[in-house]
């Protein structure tokens, strides 16, 4: 008979997911098909701050003070980064681990779905991060008028992992709700309708109040306020609803999504993974064969 | 070649699987000592990959006792699951990995099982080597040919030293040489390591070939199970005995019993005879007949209701 030390395996299976984890990053960065999708983002974030920074010249547009509105773009478009890579990311990766038997792999294996979320949580982590520093190294030198101390860096290293934390569960959540990758495509749909009222384009304060609402419903909005507030001078306050940055609010609602997430992501997955086997895998299969999707 | 007084590697009485009004296993008794190679073979929708589904715990079944490794499957935790092999049929997954990284990464998990008895997990490289594929060692995933990624399939299965295997449907698509290639690690499983293996197939030929004991599954009943010899006497009452005298070929069909007695008869009664041959059914023919039977007996049922249902169906 085998005796374990459960701990002991445990361990094994988180360690063996950080080298799942550097490996399917290290894939995220030499993948033709990856460098791409992590590539355009960025490239379409800072080709939208040298536009508007091109038709603000000159000019104040945001009311009271004599800040351009692409001031207060970078940093909502970095909020709006790490909502997008731990909300919207997940969820076709994990519906297509499944449908390729990934997750069936990891069912398989004794601790099998520990490495297998691990690795799925440093990858999100990591490439988000790197989505980061691709905006924000060309976006400082487009942008005026930031405030770059120290107090700035660390309030934005928390935000991402407060916005990590609050998001990655319910992205995983999301994946393992959706029956196919097509539909899981909605999730990414849905995430850039949200986007919209999330106050990262143009100041929130401009819209009609019940629109306000349902923005501060999504972590889009809370995240994008929380980098603000790390970035932007302080007279930029004015453009916030209540004119004020808000911070505890922010953690609250963050806090929320985190909680939510981490008692709904085990239940769900825990339900996903029940339903896997290797007919169930067949059956896909023969759906991509017959059907095409 | 198995030590008797083990506990079975695993013991299934009167499994019954239902779905709707559908009963795809309808009681099937059938255990497997330690070191046992099984095949367990059928037509399709016999109910194979649902029983085998079953003991890997994928699935959970309507009645009856199943002890695999000597727990219930259903309730199997971390350190039975380490003990236990599953060959999937895989597909695409892990595509941009390389294959010595994916070993080594499934490995990593069964380190903590290791026992006084069992080293676990398999050396990558030396498992590499067994399954042939110390060329494509560094490749991606997805540029290896089917029967390449068949075998690492293998030896995901198998990197942490299982004591029990499951192969669902293992050499599907294999071209002749990675068949044999297959069949020799089989043996060398159950003979050097002492694995129990449990696989399904279509191939009766195969099953001849690795198997100690196959079972044949037919409509969620065991109707044969036994080793292939005891198999071909027990369901083979034909016997063609072919002969030469007088410069001519003769063939005489015995039906029923044993060929002994008219062989006697004639060598008695024909002092020319030459080139006898005494030719018993194959296995084969026997698996067949089998087949036709069940098929037979399905348009039967199925008659009433106007639709023959002797097309094959979808693999339950």
């Amino acid at each position: 008979m085998t005796t374990t030390i459960p701990l002991d395996a445990r361990w094994a299976a988180v360690q063996a997911g950080l080298f799942r984890g550097w490996i399917e990053t290290r894939q995220n960065f030499t993948e033709t098909a990856y460098v791409i999708g992590h590539a355009l983002p960025p490239v379409a974030y800072v080709a939208v701050l040298l536009f508007m920074r091109a038709i603000a010249r000159g000019k104040t547009t945001v009311p009271g003070t004599d800040f351009s509105l692409v001031t207060m773009v970078l940093p909502s478009l970095l909020g709006m980064t790490i909502v997008y890579g731990g909300l919207s990311a997940p969820a076709p990766i994990i519906t297509a681990d499944r449908e390729e038997g990934t997750l069936l792999r990891a069912k398989a294996t004794p601790n099998g779905m520990v490495g297998y979320l691990v690795g799925k949580i440093v990858m999100f982590a990591s490439t988000t991060l790197l989505s980061l520093i691709a905006i924000v190294i060309p976006g400082i030198m487009i942008v005026d008028n930031l405030v770059l101390d120290a107090r700035a860096w660390l309030l934005l290293a928390l935000i991402f992992v407060v916005g990590m934390v609050s998001t990655v569960p319910i992205g995983v959540a999301l994946g393992s709700l959706m029956k196919s990758s097509l539909q899981a495509v909605l999730v990414p749909l849905v995430c850039t309708l949200l986007m919209i009222p999330s106050g990262i384009f143009f100041p929130i304060t401009m819209l009609p109040t019940w629109l306000q609402w349902v923005a501060q419903a999504f972590p889009f909005y809370w995240v994008g306020l929380g980098a603000r507030s790390a970035m932007l001078p302080a007279k930029m306050v004015a453009l916030e609803i209540g004119q004020s940055w808000r911070t505890l609010e922010m953690f609250a609602v963050l806090g929320v999504w985190a909680v939510m997430g981490f008692v709904l992501a085990p239940i769900l997955l825990r339900r996903m993974a029940r339903r896997q086997s290797g007919s169930a895998l067949a059956k896909v299969r023969e759906r991509y064969m017959t059907k095409g999707y | 070649m198995y030590r008797s007084n083990e506990t079975p590697a695993f013991d299934v009485r009167d499994l019954r699987m239902r779905y709707g009004a559908k009963d795809v296993l309808a009681g099937v008794t059938f255990s497997a000592q330690r070191g046992e190679v099984l095949a367990l073979l059928g037509p399709n929708g016999a109910g194979k990959t649902t029983t085998i589904e079953i003991l890997e715990g994928f699935r959970a079944r309507s009645a009856g006792e199943v002890s695999v490794l000597g727990s219930d499957p259903a309730r199997g935790n971390e350190a039975w699951r380490a003990r236990l092999g599953v060959v999937l049929q895989s597909w695409r997954d892990h595509k941009f990995w390389r294959v010595r990284e994916l070993l080594a990464y499934q490995a990593r998990f069964y380190a903590p099982f290791a026992t006084a008895d069992v080293a676990r997990p398999w050396d990558v490289d030396e498992l590499i080597e067994a399954v042939g594929l110390t060329d494509a060692a560094n490749a991606k995933i997805m540029t290896l040919s089917g029967g390449q990624r068949r075998r690492l399939d293998v030896a995901i299965g198998i990197v942490g030293r299982p004591e029990l295997v499951f192969f669902d449907e293992p050499t599907a698509g294999f071209d002749p040489h990675a068949r044999r290639d297959f069949h020799d690690l089989v043996h060398r499983l159950s003979d050097f390591e002492n694995t129990t293996i449990l696989m399904t197939t279509h191939d009766l030929d195969e099953a001849e070939k690795i198997a100690d004991r196959i079972l044949v599954l037919d409509e969620g009943r065991i109707v044969a199970d036994g080793s292939p010899d005891q198999l071909a006497r027990e369901f083979t009452t034909a016997t063609e005995v072919h002969w030469t005298s007088g410069g001519r070929r003769h063939v005489h069909a015995v039906c029923e019993g044993d060929s002994s007695g008219f062989v006697r008869d004639l060598l008695i009664e024909n002092a020319d005879v030459t080139e006898l041959e005494v030719r018993r059914a194959s296995l084969e023919d026997t698996y067949m007949a089998l087949v036709q039977r069940a098929e037979s007996r399905q348009s039967r049922i199925a008659k009433p209701g106007g639709s023959a249902s002797n097309t094959p169906g979808l693999q339950a």
